[in-house]
């Protein structure tokens, strides 16, 4: 019996809102150019993620590629990121085309602005989905086949959608309260489906490499590549591991001198020393393995933090009132046809924002778990609303009443 | 210990700290004889409270706050006014006879800012002890950034010089009092100033500002500074932000409450900019009405071009009402869930009033937060602190 790793990377960044002021709502429109040396500007941190992450980590990933026949994998790479790289990195996006090149790396589907539009907007979200997947087929020339939602965020009614929608899979947290007793190295179908698959994440053996990985508190540290391969020849029962994480856990969030960048060179050629394991895309994983069981998951659950819900985005009430007044400006948006309006608007759904104004770490005085280029939460949240208020600001100069 | 006023006589912060500060240490076994300027009944059962003033004297009227002159009536009917710096003298000198009669027994000196100090210095003269001097404001704070009164920076000088060790109420403070004098660093240890939650006198069911609260069930949102009016508070700089507010969100009041130098000349500025109806001042207010100007608000803000701590801020939150402060301040330091500019950035400040007065949601999260952090607040840690001081200064261990 063969044993696969699936390792599927999130590639996203967002159009960070400048610091906005209400001098700005009305006069100028431009929220996401901020001057180069802002901590808000995304000129600026795409030009570091590339060069502490992409193009090093995707330079690899050609050469392991190239090195091992067997080696596979599944990104998925948001709009937002995918035209950031187009503006100021065409040499990640063209490293990232290379990769797609060698026929084994699989690109995942999701919301081209990496929304929670399915949570407030079915339509919405269904026209983003349309223009994520129009984007990758022509920088990539593949239709994606499996789908994830922002944040992994998932529950039956997705799957549901995914099913109807023609996708062969989906992604979820392999969260132990979903899980119960199941492990999460099978193949699962969700309940009320036809014939979608659902793949979930482990993630232990995930956070293993994105959270711990340099962790020199951790008794696993430090972690090789021998170790992590024997660590899943030992675990007995299973077909698949499914290593889901972000991008930037190689060379951002992990750093060069953490030794992360070893680590995924030694990890193919580890791994494939025991006859009969391989390495297998999302695809292939569903294509390969029998699901062995149904999974049922009533509410949302995320890949986010301890609670892995939806709380990190929508736990205050600014963070509840900024997205329900963004999407309830939908149908006035769309009836202008004024595609700049409608992009910037869309640009505003990105996670990220929610995510900025997020007052539980902060709170706890865990400033670190703040990843944020505001200030504090309330900053994020006033340059956000400023925003908006210019959205409403030209939607009126069009005449539509808001 | 030497302070210049204390509840309910106070004007200002200054006199609820350093109620609130030796409560604590008499808690932890502290037993503090506090000297003041003038003889009234606090109430007080945890420390013994001296007035320190000529023998002659049989009354002494104040007018409306501390820092104003003093009208001292005497044993023969006489009275004589006398302003601020030759009430330091008086109270210098009675401070000095108090403690030459040696009737107690003294470990310690802990003088309380530069109208205490002389009298400090004087009473070490005499009992040959440590001098703690508590730095609550310095000289270039008062003054709103400019160098101040020679003759306050001279006894700042002096008294820094010769103090056994100095406590800031924040790194702001320490920072001012090394740049300004060329103190050691390592002879001034930071001891931020706290709050007792519970010590704030309870809201009752009715706030006294009918009238607001009228205007807020029409759709306007309040915004209250309480201060003294004085160029140490940047109030001119929240009036030109309030302009701003107010063209964008006609449905402001700014509240300000407080009374000082600079009255008329704000009540002028607010006409000159044409807010004026918009702009409520409520001269200086105590008890309910001062606890209802912070409940009946929506934002309090605190502009002060240079705040040793601002306790006004952590009132505020313990009265309902989320903070902007500016970085300008020791509360800045320990306060994390409040919003924050700096002093002189005026559109910032007009940006982050008009998102609360525009966003009810903003106001609730950031009051919510800042709720939490107030309430876990105590004096505890800073009594520890001073202790410590104190058993160093009488082993004569170094820091």
């Amino acid at each position: 019996m063969s044993k696969a790793i699936v390792l599927y990377l999130h590639v996203h960044q967002p159009y960070r809102v400048r610091h906005y002021t209400i001098f700005d709502a009305g006069v100028d429109h431009q929220y996401f150019a901020a001057p180069y040396q802002d901590r808000t500007s995304n000129e600026r941190i795409m030009h570091k993620v590339a060069e502490k992450s992409y193009l090093p980590t995707n330079r690899r990933l050609l050469e392991l590629l190239q090195k091992h026949p067997e080696f596979k994998l599944s990104m998925s790479i948001t709009g937002t990121v995918l035209e950031q790289m187009e503006a100021w990195s065409p040499e990640s996006l063209a490293s990232f085309q290379a990769l797609t090149a060698t026929g084994r790396v699989e690109i995942v589907a999701e919301t081209y602005h990496h929304s929670l539009a399915f949570f407030y907007s079915r339509s919405e979200f269904e026209r983003q989905v349309n223009m994520h997947r129009e984007k990758v087929q022509t920088l990539f020339g593949q239709t994606p086949k499996v789908f994830r939602n922002t944040e992994l965020a998932y529950n039956n009614d997705l799957a549901y959608w995914a099913d109807k929608a023609g996708y062969k899979g989906i992604l979820a947290e392999g969260w132990d309260k979903v899980l119960d007793w199941r492990s999460p190295n099978f193949v699962y179908q969700p309940t009320y489906t036809d014939n979608i698959r659902l793949l979930m994440k482990n993630y232990r053996l995930s956070d293993d490499i994105a959270f711990r990985f340099g962790d020199q508190s951790w008794v696993g540290w430090p972690l090789t590549a021998d170790k992590f391969a024997h660590w899943l020849n030992e675990s007995g029962d299973a077909t698949n591991f499914n290593l889901f994480m972000d991008y930037e856990t190689f060379g951002e969030h992990q750093w060069d001198e953490s030794g992360i960048f070893g680590f995924l060179e030694h990890l193919p050629g580890e791994w494939l020393k025991k006859h009969g394991n391989a390495f297998m895309t999302v695809s292939e994983a569903i294509d390969n393995f029998v699901p062995v069981d149904r999974v049922d998951m009533p509410y949302t659950v995320t890949w986010a933090d301890s609670e892995r819900d939806l709380s990190a985005w929508l736990g205050n009430s600014m963070q509840s009132s900024a997205i329900t007044a963004l999407y309830g400006l939908e149908q006035q948006i769309l009836a202008t046809e004024d595609l700049s309006l409608i992009e910037d608007w869309r640009k505003l759904q990105t996670s990220d924002h929610f995510y900025y104004m997020c007052t539980k770490w902060f709170n706890d005085g865990d400033i670190h778990a703040y990843f944020s280029p505001y200030e504090n939460p309330y900053d994020a949240f006033i340059a956000f609303m400023n925003a908006w208020h210019d959205v409403r600001f030209r939607l009126a100069a069009k005449g539509v009443g808001v | 210990m030497l302070g210049w006023e204390l509840p309910p006589h106070n004007s200002g912060g200054l006199g609820v700290v350093c109620y609130q500060l030796c409560e604590a240490l008499s808690k932890k076994g502290a037993d503090i004889e506090f000297m003041l300027p003038y003889k009234a009944d606090h109430g007080i059962d945890f420390m013994t409270v001296t007035a320190a003033h000529p023998q002659s004297v049989v009354e002494i009227l104040k007018s409306g706050i501390a820092y104003d002159s003093y009208k001292y009536i005497f044993k023969d009917g006489h009275s004589e006014t006398h302003d601020l710096y030759s009430q330091v003298q008086m109270y210098e000198n009675a401070v000095g006879q108090l403690v030459q009669k040696q009737e107690q027994e003294y470990d310690i000196v802990h003088a309380h800012d530069w109208l205490t100090f002389r009298a400090a210095l004087r009473a070490k003269q005499t009992l040959n002890c440590p001098i703690v001097l508590h730095v609550h404001s310095i000289e270039r704070d008062r003054a709103g950034g400019s160098t101040g009164n020679p003759l306050c920076r001279e006894i700042e000088s002096l008294a820094f010089t010769l103090a056994d060790r100095i406590v800031a109420v924040s790194q702001h403070t320490k920072d001012m009092i090394v740049d300004d004098y060329d103190i050691p660093a390592d002879k001034i240890e930071v001891v931020h100033n706290s709050i007792e939650p519970d010590a704030l006198s309870p809201l009752d069911n009715e706030n006294a500002y009918h009238y607001i609260n009228a205007m807020r069930a029409q759709g306007y949102r309040v915004v209250v500074a309480v201060n003294r009016l004085t160029v140490q508070k940047g109030i001119p700089n929240l009036l030109y932000a309030a302009k701003e507010v107010i063209a964008r969100a006609p449905k402001t009041l700014f509240l300000i409450v407080g009374s000082g130098e600079q009255y008329f000349e704000l009540i002028t500025l607010a006409a000159d900019l044409g807010i004026a109806p918009n702009v409520i001042f409520t001269g200086f207010l105590r008890g309910k009405a001062w606890r209802d100007a912070y409940a009946v608000s929506d934002l309090f803000v605190m502009s002060s071009i240079s705040e040793p701590f601002g306790i006004t801020a952590l009132e505020a939150i313990g009265y309902g009402t989320p903070a902007l402060i500016t970085h300008q301040s020791g509360v800045s330091e320990i306060m994390r869930n409040c919003l924050k500019v700096d002093f002189w950035d005026i559109n910032e400040m007009a940006n982050q009033i008009t998102a609360i007065v525009q966003n009810d949601a903003l106001r609730d999260t950031l009051h919510e937060n800042a709720y939490h952090e107030f309430s876990k607040l105590n004096w505890n840690d800073a009594a520890d602190k001073l202790l410590g001081i104190y058993g160093q200064q009488l082993t004569g261990a170094v820091a």
